[in-house]
Protein backbone atom coordinates (compact mmCIF):
# COMPACT_ATOMS: atom_id res chain seq x y z
CA UNK A 1 0.00 0.00 0.00
CA UNK A 2 1.40 3.45 -0.74
CA UNK A 3 0.72 6.22 1.40
CA UNK A 4 0.89 9.44 0.84
CA UNK A 5 4.60 9.87 2.31
CA UNK A 6 5.76 7.11 0.22
CA UNK A 7 4.29 8.95 -2.78
CA UNK A 8 5.94 12.13 -1.76
CA UNK A 9 9.23 10.58 -1.81
CA UNK A 10 8.93 8.25 -4.82
CA UNK A 11 8.58 11.42 -6.29
CA UNK A 12 12.09 12.92 -4.92
CA UNK A 13 10.31 15.13 -1.63
CA UNK A 14 13.42 16.26 0.02
CA UNK A 15 11.29 17.09 3.03
CA UNK A 16 9.37 14.41 3.07
CA UNK A 17 12.50 11.40 2.80
CA UNK A 18 14.30 13.70 5.37
CA UNK A 19 11.51 13.06 8.03
CA UNK A 20 10.90 9.31 7.24
CA UNK A 21 15.01 8.96 7.58
CA UNK A 22 14.46 10.50 11.44
CA UNK A 23 12.05 8.11 11.99
CA UNK A 24 13.78 5.16 11.09
CA UNK A 25 16.92 6.23 13.31
CA UNK A 26 14.25 7.31 16.19
CA UNK A 27 12.87 3.60 15.53
CA UNK A 28 9.39 4.72 15.53
CA UNK A 29 6.36 2.08 14.91
CA UNK A 30 5.59 3.82 11.78
CA UNK A 31 9.12 3.92 10.56
CA UNK A 32 8.46 0.02 10.17
CA UNK A 33 5.10 0.43 8.31
CA UNK A 34 6.60 2.60 5.86
CA UNK A 35 9.83 1.05 5.65
CA UNK A 36 7.24 -2.19 4.38
CA UNK A 37 6.04 -0.40 1.64
CA UNK A 38 9.12 1.54 0.48
CA UNK A 39 10.93 -1.98 -0.21
CA UNK A 40 9.26 -2.58 -4.01
CA UNK A 41 10.82 0.40 -5.04
CA UNK A 42 14.60 -0.05 -3.98
CA UNK A 43 17.75 -1.95 -5.55
CA UNK A 44 17.97 -0.03 -8.78
CA UNK A 45 20.84 2.34 -7.07
CA UNK A 46 24.45 1.51 -6.83
CA UNK A 47 25.66 1.89 -3.67
CA UNK A 48 29.07 2.94 -3.25
CA UNK A 49 30.82 2.41 -0.23
CA UNK A 50 33.76 4.99 1.00
CA UNK A 51 35.96 3.53 4.36
CA UNK A 52 39.45 4.49 5.41
CA UNK A 53 40.88 5.56 8.44
CA UNK A 54 40.05 9.21 10.03
CA UNK A 55 41.54 12.07 8.21
CA UNK A 56 42.46 10.20 4.42
CA UNK A 57 39.93 12.58 3.14
CA UNK A 58 36.91 10.32 2.34
CA UNK A 59 34.67 13.42 2.53
CA UNK A 60 36.35 14.90 0.03
CA UNK A 61 37.01 12.13 -2.60
CA UNK A 62 33.07 12.04 -2.03
CA UNK A 63 32.57 15.82 -2.91
CA UNK A 64 35.31 15.28 -5.88
CA UNK A 65 32.89 12.51 -7.20
CA UNK A 66 29.56 14.11 -6.67
CA UNK A 67 30.74 16.36 -8.84
CA UNK A 68 31.85 14.02 -11.48
CA UNK A 69 28.99 11.96 -11.62
CA UNK A 70 26.67 14.94 -11.63
CA UNK A 71 28.81 16.53 -14.67
CA UNK A 72 27.04 12.95 -16.38
CA UNK A 73 23.51 13.78 -15.48
CA UNK A 74 23.89 11.01 -12.24
CA UNK A 75 21.41 11.76 -9.29
CA UNK A 76 23.29 11.16 -5.81
CA UNK A 77 22.52 10.54 -2.60
CA UNK A 78 25.02 10.41 0.32
CA UNK A 79 25.17 9.21 3.72
CA UNK A 80 27.80 10.70 5.96
CA UNK A 81 28.63 8.61 9.26
CA UNK A 82 30.08 9.74 12.00
CA UNK A 83 31.24 8.42 15.84
CA UNK A 84 28.69 9.45 18.69
CA UNK A 85 30.49 10.20 21.90
CA UNK A 86 30.23 7.08 24.57
CA UNK A 87 29.92 9.44 27.06
CA UNK A 88 27.50 12.28 26.48
CA UNK A 89 25.25 10.62 23.75
CA UNK A 90 25.98 13.27 21.52
CA UNK A 91 27.72 13.69 18.05
CA UNK A 92 28.98 16.36 15.96
CA UNK A 93 28.58 15.79 12.06
CA UNK A 94 31.05 17.62 9.97
CA UNK A 95 31.48 15.19 6.73
CA UNK A 96 29.30 18.32 4.87
CA UNK A 97 31.61 21.01 5.49
CA UNK A 98 33.59 19.36 2.49
CA UNK A 99 30.58 18.32 0.65
CA UNK A 100 28.36 21.96 0.92
CA UNK A 101 28.77 23.20 -2.33
CA UNK A 102 26.24 20.15 -3.80
CA UNK A 103 23.87 21.46 -1.33
CA UNK A 104 21.81 23.85 -3.24
CA UNK A 105 22.29 20.88 -6.48
CA UNK A 106 18.63 19.57 -6.51
CA UNK A 107 20.42 16.40 -7.80
CA UNK A 108 21.47 15.66 -4.28
CA UNK A 109 21.03 14.49 -1.07
CA UNK A 110 23.20 14.44 1.42
CA UNK A 111 22.16 13.23 4.91
CA UNK A 112 24.36 13.05 8.00
CA UNK A 113 24.09 9.74 10.49
CA UNK A 114 25.56 9.54 14.20
CA UNK A 115 26.99 6.05 14.86
CA UNK A 116 24.83 5.97 18.18
CA UNK A 117 26.92 3.56 19.61
CA UNK A 118 26.71 1.08 16.54
CA UNK A 119 30.39 -0.71 15.63
CA UNK A 120 30.80 -2.15 12.45
CA UNK A 121 31.99 1.17 10.73
CA UNK A 122 28.07 2.74 10.03
CA UNK A 123 24.77 2.31 12.20
CA UNK A 124 22.16 0.53 12.89
CA UNK A 125 19.65 2.72 10.27
CA UNK A 126 22.10 2.55 7.55
CA UNK A 127 20.95 -0.23 5.20
CA UNK A 128 17.10 1.13 5.76
CA UNK A 129 18.18 5.08 4.77
CA UNK A 130 19.72 3.63 1.64
CA UNK A 131 16.31 2.31 0.85
CA UNK A 132 14.83 5.84 0.79
CA UNK A 133 17.28 7.29 -1.02
CA UNK A 134 17.23 4.42 -3.22
CA UNK A 135 12.81 4.80 -3.21
CA UNK A 136 13.86 8.39 -4.29
CA UNK A 137 15.37 7.55 -7.44
CA UNK A 138 18.90 8.60 -6.85
CA UNK A 139 21.32 7.03 -9.03
CA UNK A 140 24.40 6.80 -6.80
CA UNK A 141 24.27 6.65 -3.24
CA UNK A 142 27.24 6.91 -1.52
CA UNK A 143 28.29 5.76 2.22
CA UNK A 144 31.01 7.16 4.01
CA UNK A 145 31.68 5.27 6.72
CA UNK A 146 32.82 6.29 10.16
CA UNK A 147 36.76 6.66 10.28
CA UNK A 148 37.64 3.41 10.27
CA UNK A 149 40.27 0.72 10.91
CA UNK A 150 40.57 -3.21 10.21
CA UNK A 151 37.63 -4.29 11.94
CA UNK A 152 34.46 -2.19 10.85
CA UNK A 153 33.67 -4.28 7.78
CA UNK A 154 29.91 -3.46 7.59
CA UNK A 155 30.52 -1.62 4.56
CA UNK A 156 31.00 -4.64 2.98
CA UNK A 157 27.76 -6.58 3.72
CA UNK A 158 25.71 -3.36 2.15
CA UNK A 159 27.34 -1.90 -0.55
CA UNK A 160 28.07 -3.04 -4.45
CA UNK A 161 31.11 -1.21 -4.91
CA UNK A 162 33.48 -0.55 -1.56
CA UNK A 163 36.61 2.23 -2.02
CA UNK A 164 38.71 2.02 0.49
CA UNK A 165 41.23 5.50 1.01
CA UNK A 166 44.50 5.17 2.53
CA UNK A 167 47.67 7.79 2.67
CA UNK A 168 51.07 7.61 2.32
CA UNK A 169 53.05 6.99 5.44
CA UNK A 170 50.60 5.01 6.85
CA UNK A 171 52.14 2.39 8.62
CA UNK A 172 54.47 -0.16 7.37
CA UNK A 173 54.30 -3.55 5.39
CA UNK A 174 53.24 -5.75 8.04
CA UNK A 175 49.65 -3.99 8.36
CA UNK A 176 49.17 -5.09 5.17
CA UNK A 177 48.72 -8.74 5.78
CA UNK A 178 46.24 -7.98 8.36
CA UNK A 179 43.04 -9.26 7.18
CA UNK A 180 39.34 -7.28 7.32
CA UNK A 181 38.94 -4.57 5.24
CA UNK A 182 41.95 -4.92 3.21
CA UNK A 183 40.67 -8.19 2.03
CA UNK A 184 37.21 -6.79 1.13
CA UNK A 185 37.48 -3.65 -0.42
CA UNK A 186 37.02 -3.28 -4.50
CA UNK A 187 38.91 -0.22 -5.18
CA UNK A 188 42.09 1.22 -3.58
CA UNK A 189 42.50 4.58 -3.36
CA UNK A 190 45.62 5.89 -2.39
CA UNK A 191 44.87 9.79 -1.67
CA UNK A 192 47.37 12.52 -1.03
CA UNK A 193 49.82 11.22 -3.39
CA UNK A 194 51.71 13.95 -3.82
CA UNK A 195 53.30 13.18 -0.18
CA UNK A 196 56.16 10.39 0.34
CA UNK A 197 55.70 6.88 -0.13
CA UNK A 198 52.83 6.87 -2.15
CA UNK A 199 54.54 4.45 -5.11
CA UNK A 200 55.66 2.33 -2.08
CA UNK A 201 52.42 2.15 -0.73
CA UNK A 202 51.19 1.43 -3.76
CA UNK A 203 53.64 -1.37 -3.93
CA UNK A 204 52.91 -2.90 -0.76
CA UNK A 205 48.96 -2.91 -1.86
CA UNK A 206 49.56 -4.77 -4.78
CA UNK A 207 51.92 -7.65 -3.73
CA UNK A 208 49.32 -7.81 -0.67
CA UNK A 209 46.68 -8.70 -3.26
CA UNK A 210 49.19 -10.68 -5.48
CA UNK A 211 49.32 -12.93 -2.35
CA UNK A 212 45.34 -12.75 -1.13
CA UNK A 213 44.64 -13.98 -4.32
CA UNK A 214 40.84 -14.07 -5.34
CA UNK A 215 38.77 -13.82 -1.99
CA UNK A 216 35.78 -11.36 -3.36
CA UNK A 217 35.48 -13.49 -6.93
CA UNK A 218 37.91 -12.62 -10.03
CA UNK A 219 37.46 -9.19 -9.55
CA UNK A 220 40.89 -7.74 -9.96
CA UNK A 221 40.80 -4.17 -7.53
CA UNK A 222 42.38 -1.12 -9.19
CA UNK A 223 44.59 1.14 -7.34
CA UNK A 224 44.36 4.85 -7.61
CA UNK A 225 46.73 7.60 -6.85
CA UNK A 226 44.88 10.62 -6.69
CA UNK A 227 44.69 14.30 -4.73
CA UNK A 228 41.26 14.58 -4.12
CA UNK A 229 41.31 17.98 -3.39
CA UNK A 230 42.84 19.82 -6.71
CA UNK A 231 40.28 16.81 -8.38
CA UNK A 232 43.48 14.40 -9.03
CA UNK A 233 42.66 11.10 -10.40
CA UNK A 234 39.08 11.02 -9.79
CA UNK A 235 38.31 10.65 -13.52
CA UNK A 236 40.09 7.26 -13.00
CA UNK A 237 38.13 6.26 -9.91
CA UNK A 238 34.93 7.52 -11.86
CA UNK A 239 36.24 4.78 -14.46
CA UNK A 240 37.27 2.18 -11.84
CA UNK A 241 33.69 2.70 -10.22
CA UNK A 242 31.95 1.89 -13.68
CA UNK A 243 34.69 -0.46 -14.44
CA UNK A 244 33.52 -2.57 -11.03
CA UNK A 245 29.64 -1.89 -11.78
CA UNK A 246 29.90 -3.36 -15.54
CA UNK A 247 31.69 -6.74 -13.65
CA UNK A 248 29.39 -7.14 -10.84
CA UNK A 249 26.71 -7.42 -13.50
CA UNK A 250 28.24 -9.77 -16.04
CA UNK A 251 29.69 -11.95 -13.45
CA UNK A 252 26.57 -12.73 -11.64
CA UNK A 253 28.13 -11.10 -8.31
CA UNK A 254 25.72 -8.46 -8.26
CA UNK A 255 22.82 -11.19 -7.89
CA UNK A 256 24.85 -12.74 -5.13
CA UNK A 257 25.88 -9.85 -3.12
CA UNK A 258 22.23 -8.59 -3.15
CA UNK A 259 21.13 -12.49 -2.18
CA UNK A 260 23.63 -11.90 0.76
CA UNK A 261 22.39 -8.69 1.22
CA UNK A 262 18.48 -9.98 1.51
CA UNK A 263 19.70 -12.71 3.86
CA UNK A 264 21.73 -10.22 6.01
CA UNK A 265 18.77 -7.70 6.09
CA UNK A 266 16.13 -10.78 6.76
CA UNK A 267 18.37 -11.99 10.01
CA UNK A 268 18.90 -8.53 11.20
CA UNK A 269 14.88 -8.35 11.21
CA UNK A 270 14.23 -11.77 12.84
CA UNK A 271 16.48 -10.68 15.56
CA UNK A 272 15.02 -7.05 15.95
CA UNK A 273 11.65 -8.38 15.97
CA UNK A 274 12.18 -11.40 18.31
CA UNK A 275 13.66 -9.04 20.67
CA UNK A 276 11.07 -6.80 20.64
CA UNK A 277 8.38 -9.74 21.03
CA UNK A 278 9.79 -10.80 23.97
CA UNK A 279 10.62 -7.36 25.57
CA UNK A 280 7.34 -6.54 25.28
CA UNK A 281 6.21 -9.79 27.39
CA UNK A 282 8.71 -10.13 29.72
CA UNK A 283 7.82 -9.79 33.57
CA UNK A 284 9.81 -7.59 35.75
CA UNK A 285 8.71 -10.06 38.96
CA UNK A 286 10.34 -13.09 37.12
CA UNK A 287 13.38 -10.94 35.62
CA UNK A 288 14.05 -10.26 38.78
CA UNK A 289 14.43 -13.39 40.65
CA UNK A 290 16.27 -14.78 37.69
CA UNK A 291 18.76 -12.19 38.39
CA UNK A 292 19.04 -13.04 42.07
CA UNK A 293 19.79 -16.52 40.60
CA UNK A 294 22.18 -15.82 38.21
CA UNK A 295 24.26 -13.87 40.91
CA UNK A 296 23.80 -16.82 42.88
CA UNK A 297 24.54 -19.07 40.46
CA UNK A 298 21.45 -21.05 41.20
CA UNK A 299 21.09 -20.85 36.69
CA UNK A 300 23.12 -19.66 34.21
CA UNK A 301 22.69 -17.19 31.68
CA UNK A 302 21.91 -19.71 28.37
CA UNK A 303 19.11 -22.01 30.24
CA UNK A 304 17.42 -18.31 32.02
CA UNK A 305 17.50 -16.97 28.30
CA UNK A 306 15.76 -20.34 26.98
CA UNK A 307 13.46 -20.26 29.64
CA UNK A 308 12.42 -16.17 28.65
CA UNK A 309 11.80 -17.03 25.25
CA UNK A 310 9.83 -20.54 26.12
CA UNK A 311 7.68 -18.52 28.48
CA UNK A 312 6.46 -15.51 26.25
CA UNK A 313 6.04 -18.11 23.07
CA UNK A 314 3.39 -19.81 25.31
CA UNK A 315 2.07 -16.40 27.12
CA UNK A 316 0.25 -15.92 23.12
CA UNK B 1 6.60 1.92 22.94
CA UNK B 2 7.13 5.76 22.60
CA UNK B 3 10.79 6.37 21.01
CA UNK B 4 13.50 8.88 22.40
CA UNK B 5 13.75 11.30 20.11
CA UNK B 6 17.55 12.66 19.87
CA UNK B 7 17.41 16.72 18.97
CA UNK B 8 18.49 17.43 15.85
CA UNK B 9 20.42 20.81 15.66
CA UNK B 10 22.16 22.72 12.83
CA UNK B 11 25.26 25.06 13.54
CA UNK B 12 25.20 27.56 10.89
CA UNK B 13 27.80 30.20 9.40
CA UNK B 14 26.26 32.15 7.15
CA UNK B 15 27.97 35.28 4.95
CA UNK B 16 31.28 36.34 4.86
CA UNK B 17 33.05 36.72 8.12
CA UNK B 18 35.42 34.04 8.47
CA UNK B 19 35.40 33.58 12.16
CA UNK B 20 33.78 30.26 13.47
CA UNK B 21 35.28 29.69 16.59
CA UNK B 22 32.48 30.49 18.38
CA UNK B 23 30.20 28.58 15.98
CA UNK B 24 32.19 25.48 16.79
CA UNK B 25 32.47 26.58 20.85
CA UNK B 26 28.44 26.22 20.74
CA UNK B 27 28.66 22.96 18.27
CA UNK B 28 30.79 21.12 21.00
CA UNK B 29 28.80 22.41 23.63
CA UNK B 30 25.77 20.90 22.01
CA UNK B 31 27.54 18.20 21.31
CA UNK B 32 28.81 17.46 25.20
CA UNK B 33 24.98 18.13 26.28
CA UNK B 34 24.09 14.86 23.82
CA UNK B 35 22.84 16.09 20.62
CA UNK B 36 23.52 15.86 17.19
CA UNK B 37 25.04 18.50 15.88
CA UNK B 38 25.62 19.15 12.21
CA UNK B 39 28.41 22.00 11.25
CA UNK B 40 28.44 22.61 7.56
CA UNK B 41 31.69 25.02 8.06
CA UNK B 42 32.29 28.95 6.48
CA UNK B 43 30.37 30.99 4.16
CA UNK B 44 27.40 29.51 3.87
CA UNK B 45 24.42 31.40 1.41
CA UNK B 46 20.94 30.99 3.48
CA UNK B 47 19.78 28.77 0.73
CA UNK B 48 22.68 26.24 1.27
CA UNK B 49 21.70 26.15 5.45
CA UNK B 50 18.04 25.64 4.65
CA UNK B 51 18.74 22.76 2.07
CA UNK B 52 21.19 21.58 4.74
CA UNK B 53 17.98 21.88 7.49
CA UNK B 54 15.62 19.61 5.26
CA UNK B 55 17.53 17.37 4.31
CA UNK B 56 19.24 16.65 7.97
CA UNK B 57 15.80 17.27 9.19
CA UNK B 58 16.60 19.52 12.39
CA UNK B 59 14.94 20.39 15.64
CA UNK B 60 16.85 24.00 15.12
CA UNK B 61 18.78 26.02 13.31
CA UNK B 62 21.07 28.51 15.35
CA UNK B 63 23.18 30.64 13.29
CA UNK B 64 26.52 32.90 14.53
CA UNK B 65 27.35 36.13 12.05
CA UNK B 66 29.93 38.56 13.02
CA UNK B 67 30.01 40.17 9.83
CA UNK B 68 27.10 43.00 10.73
CA UNK B 69 24.83 41.62 7.76
CA UNK B 70 22.65 39.94 10.57
CA UNK B 71 19.17 41.36 9.79
CA UNK B 72 19.86 40.39 6.12
CA UNK B 73 20.69 36.76 6.36
CA UNK B 74 18.52 36.27 9.06
CA UNK B 75 15.50 37.03 6.69
CA UNK B 76 16.39 34.92 4.39
CA UNK B 77 16.76 32.23 6.06
CA UNK B 78 13.16 32.66 7.41
CA UNK B 79 11.91 33.08 4.10
CA UNK B 80 13.37 30.26 2.32
CA UNK B 81 12.52 28.23 5.21
CA UNK B 82 8.64 29.20 4.75
CA UNK B 83 8.80 28.73 0.90
CA UNK B 84 10.09 25.30 1.19
CA UNK B 85 7.31 24.31 3.97
CA UNK B 86 9.87 23.85 6.70
CA UNK B 87 9.15 26.99 9.14
CA UNK B 88 8.28 24.78 11.61
CA UNK B 89 11.81 24.65 12.28
CA UNK B 90 13.12 27.41 14.90
CA UNK B 91 16.10 29.75 14.15
CA UNK B 92 18.10 31.18 16.96
CA UNK B 93 21.07 33.12 16.17
CA UNK B 94 24.22 34.58 17.88
CA UNK B 95 27.16 36.89 17.25
CA UNK B 96 28.52 40.64 17.35
CA UNK B 97 24.59 41.81 16.94
CA UNK B 98 24.20 45.48 18.66
CA UNK B 99 20.91 45.43 21.00
CA UNK B 100 19.03 47.34 19.11
CA UNK B 101 19.11 45.28 16.17
CA UNK B 102 17.49 42.17 18.44
CA UNK B 103 13.78 43.26 18.85
CA UNK B 104 14.41 43.43 14.84
CA UNK B 105 15.37 40.28 14.86
CA UNK B 106 12.84 38.90 17.01
CA UNK B 107 10.20 40.71 14.96
CA UNK B 108 11.71 38.87 11.27
CA UNK B 109 10.89 35.47 13.35
CA UNK B 110 14.30 34.55 15.37
CA UNK B 111 13.35 33.07 18.46
CA UNK B 112 16.19 33.42 20.50
CA UNK B 113 19.39 35.93 20.25
CA UNK B 114 22.56 34.80 22.56
CA UNK B 115 25.29 37.70 22.61
CA UNK B 116 28.94 37.30 23.51
CA UNK B 117 29.59 36.43 27.03
CA UNK B 118 26.57 34.53 27.72
CA UNK B 119 27.35 31.23 29.79
CA UNK B 120 27.62 27.87 27.86
CA UNK B 121 25.24 26.34 30.40
CA UNK B 122 22.68 28.86 29.74
CA UNK B 123 22.50 28.33 25.94
CA UNK B 124 22.08 24.25 26.74
CA UNK B 125 19.37 25.06 29.14
CA UNK B 126 17.10 27.79 27.14
CA UNK B 127 17.44 24.86 24.35
CA UNK B 128 16.29 21.81 26.68
CA UNK B 129 13.74 23.87 27.26
CA UNK B 130 12.41 25.41 24.23
CA UNK B 131 13.39 23.06 21.61
CA UNK B 132 11.33 20.00 21.85
CA UNK B 133 12.27 16.85 18.99
CA UNK B 134 9.59 16.95 16.22
CA UNK B 135 6.19 15.45 17.33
Amino acid sequence: MKTQLIEKILQGDVRAAGRLMRDIEDETPDAIEELKSIYPYTGRAHIIGVTGPPGVGKSTLIDALITSFRRESMTVGVIAIDPTSIFTGGALLGDRVRMQKHSTDQGVFIRSLAARGWTGGLSKATTSMIHVMDAMNKDIILVETVGAGQAEIDILRIADTTILVLTPGMGDAIQMMKAGILEGADIFVINKADKDGAENLKMELQVMLEVKGKLRGEWEPGIILAEAVYGKGIEELVREILRHREFLTSSGELEKRRRERAKLELTTAIESSLKSYINDRIDNHCLEKLLNDLVQKKTNPYSAALGIINRSIKLD
Amino acid sequence: MSPDRKLRILVAKPGLDGHDRGARIIARTYRDAGFEVIYTGLHQTPEQIVNAAIQEDVDLVGFSILSGAHLTLASEIKRLLKEKGADDIPVIGGGIIPDEDIPKLKEIGVKKVFLPGTPLDEIVKWTKKNVRPRR
